[in-house]
């Protein structure tokens, strides 16, 4: 089930354009939890004087990393949208380095799944944290 | 008395600000966005393009996209803000940006396949952090397809 639902999400993943455009890429997925990562662009930079890459590239990966936590969630059926979402900037990700999400989809109701997630370059220290809510689709009860 | 400055010399001048400040920014240049400027009232534009879609299907704008130009509207507006005084006294930069401590975002409707705009509020403006409120909107300027509010670092002052 899992295998058929990560197989999915990947195909998924790579159906987005702007996932696509961003380089994103699906490393692992658990259930009810994603790992995506994204390579250093320095078109993405945000920060002309340091090279830091800007928050919404950061937004983007957590945003999808949560939304395919939702998707990989047992009790999801279907696909997802955003509700809200809300990250915490802890600092710039190093310049160069891939950073990558870890989202779990911690509860699933009827129609609302609840996601956090958060970001770290190659260095282990947290660049970025969210929380957000999700739709859900066709719950399985 | 002081002869007002030709209206050509202003609008050059701001024009040219705003540009230098929006185009140090390479990832502005990379979703696209462009801003309108009606004396110091800004409006971000995000040009409605193939790459930006994060649902194929409907087809929708990718909550990522929406989110990165909301704080692209909120973080620009803050500075213009900022430096608005220094650009009408003629200073060209670079400018440090101000920095996101943290940026909310609710999606109230689905972003469609066109072009969206937004226009930020600078609510509070202090020495250390600034709260910025961001509207962004498609074919109706009353129906807000989504709006967020984000906290801000000040750049520090070189003076």
């Amino acid at each position: 089930m899992l295998e058929k639902k990560a197989k999915l999400a990947k195909q998924f993943i790579a159906a987005i354009p702007y996932s696509t455009a961003l380089a994103i890429q699906i490393d692992e997925v658990f259930s009810g939890k994603a790992v995506l990562s994204l390579p250093y662009n320095p078109q993405f930079i945000g920060d002309p004087a340091t090279g830091v890459l800007h928050g919404g590239v950061v937004t983007a990966l957590l945003d999808t990393a949560m939304g395919t936590a939702v998707v990989c969630h047992p009790q999801s059926m279907g696909g997802t949208a955003t509700i809200d979402l809300r990250i915490d900037y802890m600092r710039g990700a190093a310049p160069g380095q891939r950073i990558t999400a870890c989202a779990e989809c911690f509860r699933v109701t009827r129609s609302v799944a609840f996601v956090r997630a958060t970001a770290h370059d190659e260095g282990n220290d947290i660049v970025a944290a969210a929380a957000g809510a999700f739709t859900v689709e066709g719950v399985k009860e | 008395m002081k002869q007002p400055e030709p209206v050509q010399v202003v609008k050059q001048r701001r024009d040219a600000a705003l540009a230098q400040l929006a185009g140090a920014l390479p990832f502005i240049n990379f979703l696209g966005v462009k801003f309108e400027r009606r004396g110091d009232e800004l409006t971000s534009i995000l040009p409605y393009a193939e790459k930006l879609v994060g649902n194929p299907i409907l087809p929708a704008l990718h909550g990522g996209a929406v989110g990165a130009f909301l704080e692209i509207a909120a973080q620009i507006e803050l500075a213009w803000s900022i430096y608005w005084p220094q650009f009408e006294a003629g200073a060209t930069g670079p400018n440090a940006m101000p920095k996101t401590i943290d940026f909310t975002i609710d999606y109230l409707r689905t972003g469609l396949p066109r072009d969206a705009y937004a226009r930020a509020v600078v609510n509070r403006s202090g020495r250390r952090f600034a709260s910025v409120h961001v509207e962004a909107w498609q074919d109706n300027r009353r129906k807000l397809f989504a709006q967020a509010t984000g906290h801000f670092l000040m750049p520090l002052k070189h003076d």
